[in-house]
């Protein structure tokens, strides 16, 4: 009979500290959100088992789905807008950044990236006043070029609320794609791209045929990392346009909208059960998503080894 | 010769796009710093104008380092983030090497395991997690607030890491097998060295959320000695809204620390990618 191989204690080792604490801190708490999520309260105020009926009210109750809807889609609009916007932005810079003997690419680099370390505080800030039409420092510039007209309150007007703190976001967020793909870039051996243009392989077709499909890997982590980051975003909307995240709701995301839920705002009491509820669906979204790109995505993407 | 004439037109091409993003991004931060440095009048007649002699003021840097007590905020969110950074790089890069160089039962789930606190923000257990702080009497300490962090880091190390890890090289790793290396070398001294500008990479995106944080500082350590730079500035827009010398100047103070941290790590960045890879 072939013996057992004998246990790998190393592997356990290597393991035990990060699942222990990730488990206690993050796990433990989120499966007690994931249970909440199955109770409700009953008049008497005493919680009460009731099943999948917490899902049922938010996706069947029209005072509940009309806002779900809203904040889904939004929130899809706010997605496409990263993708469309903020990654090619991102390869782009990163593209030209790693071009060989280009000087002071430390400076553009370490320039770049830095909206992407100020805080949301900050960020909400200083574009409220930029685009503020009472201070000004937009219409003033457009005025400069003789573009007045263009203004519009853009973060005041519910067509274009949301577009505009998407944008916002994208130039907050830039930096990440561009920095990923940076450590990509540079990880291509010098051997590759020497043999590229030995061949006369150079310039746009040396990064469509050669270094494109060596980073696509990290463009399929960028775009994951996208997903997940836009279906969680909360911060930014919350602290230019407030919980209500307003006009009118244009603004509305998942994560305003969970926030609403379960703290509460104005009149309405906060709701921890279908606070709960919804933090689940957005799991559920977040969860179908990854698996897609995981199966489907990253299943297909060819890894090379130098 | 025509080349070389082509790949000059080609870099001032590339310095053209780089330099007109490079004023995008920093516009805004301009703004917040030249006008911290302005009168109040000043700051509203034209926003854009640098501080001259007539209109430099620092009323409002002096108004903020006389209300709060920025130096201590500063330090706990010193002491926070480096010690959050310090453990999730190191566990991290454990646990990323195991995935992606052993193959044993459960690899796939255990990844897969790891990487769901991507998805999931860590908030929404916040209710669960203060109840465990509370019981474990480290409300109000900055050990709470390192072990939030640690666990909210995780995920994304592991993950980025193990990414990159996969792409080491087997050859080598076998050839220190054959050597005789136990598996811990292996881990400390030919991989950790190898994916170092990954880990610096890693670094920067740990680190900015951490920093950043207003939320769990806000409900786990609110006391005025463990107070984070970030809820420090918050707290003081939130009473000297109208007072924008001051507003201003807050903000101007919180970005310096975090740039700070940040050029340190780049410049590691920079190190490792010059002095590693499989050569």
């Amino acid at each position: 009979m072939a013996q057992r191989k004998p246990f790998r204690w190393h592997i356990a080792v290597f393991l035990a500290p990060a699942v222990l604490v990730y488990t206690a801190i993050m796990i433990v708490p989120l499966i007690g959100t994931l249970n909440l999520s199955l109770f409700n309260l009953t008049e008497a105020g005493e919680r009460v088992f009731v099943g999948l009926r917490n899902f049922a009210t938010l996706f069947g109750d029209p005072r509940w789905s009309e806002s779900f809807w809203n904040a889904l889609a939004n929130n899809g609009w706010f997605f496409l807008v990263h993708m469309l916007v903020q990654n090619p932005v991102g390869v782009m810079l990163a593209a030209l950044l790693s071009s060989p003997r280009l000087r002071m690419a430390a400076f553009y680099r370490t320039a770049i990236f830095i909206p992407t370390i100020l805080s949301f505080v900050i960020v909400g800030f200083v574009w409220k006043l930029i685009l503020s039409p009472i201070w000004g420092i937009a219409p003033g510039m457009l005025d400069a070029v003789g573009l007045k007209a263009l203004f519009a309150p853009w973060l005041g007007r519910e067509e274009y609320a949301l577009t505009t703190l998407a944008l916002i976001s994208v130039w907050q967020f830039v930096g990440i794609p561009m920095m990923l793909i940076y450590a990509a870039l540079l990880s291509i051996p010098d051997e590759v791209i020497e043999a590229a243009e030995m061949d006369g392989v150079t310039g746009w077709s040396q990064f469509r045929k050669i270094k494109l499909p060596l980073i696509l890997p990290s463009i399929g982590i960028i775009s994951i990392l996208t997903f997940v980051g836009n279906f969680n975003a909360f911060d930014l909307i919350y602290v230019s346009q407030g919980a209500l995240a307003g006009p009118n709701f244009s603004t509305d995301i998942l994560g305003t909208f969970l926030y609403r839920t379960f703290f509460g705002f104005q009149l309405q009491l906060g709701d921890p059960h279908m606070g709960a509820t919804i933090a689940t669906a957005m799991f559920g979204i977040i969860l179908v998503g990854v698996c897609v790109y995981l199966f489907a995505i990253q299943t297909r993407l060819r890894r090379y080894q130098f | 010769m025509s080349t070389a004439r082509h790949s000059t037109t080609r870099s001032l091409a590339a310095h053209g796009v780089l330099i007109l993003y490079t004023v995008i991004a920093l516009f805004p931060v301009f703004v917040i710093v030249v006008n911290s440095f302005k009168s109040r009048r000043a700051i509203f007649a034209d926003p854009l104008a640098l501080p001259t002699s007539e209109t430099f003021d620092m009323v409002g840097y002096q108004t903020v380092l006389k209300q709060g007590d920025f130096l201590l905020y500063f330090q706990n969110s010193m002491i926070v983030t480096v010690a959050s950074l310090f453990f999730v790089l190191l566990f991290g890069a454990m646990a990323a090497f195991a995935l992606s160089e052993y193959r044993f039962r459960g690899n796939l789930l255990m990844g897969l395991y790891l990487a769901l606190g991507i998805m999931i923000p860590i908030r929404l257990g916040t209710v669960a997690i203060l109840q465990i702080m509370v019981a474990s009497g480290l409300v109000n300490t900055l050990t709470a607030l390192i072990l939030v962090y640690t666990a909210q880091g995780l995920p994304l190390a592991v993950f980025i890491l193990s990414e990159f890890m996969r792409g080491v090289s087997d050859d080598l790793k076998n050839a220190g097998r054959i050597d005789g290396l136990s598996e811990y070398t292996i881990f400390l001294r030919l991989v950790l060295p190898l994916v170092r500008p990954a880990m610096a990479t890693v670094a920067v995106f740990t680190m900015i959320p951490i920093w950043n944080d207003l939320w769990f500082p806000l409900i786990l350590a609110p006391s005025e000695a463990t107070k984070t730079i970030t809820l420090g500035s918050q707290v003081f827009i939130g009473q000297f809204v109208t007072n924008w010398n001051a507003v201003l100047a807050a903000l101007g103070l919180a970005i310096v620390p975090v740039l700070v941290l940040y050029l340190i790590f780049s410049r590691q960045l920079i190190r490792g990618i010059t002095a590693g890879a499989v050569k």
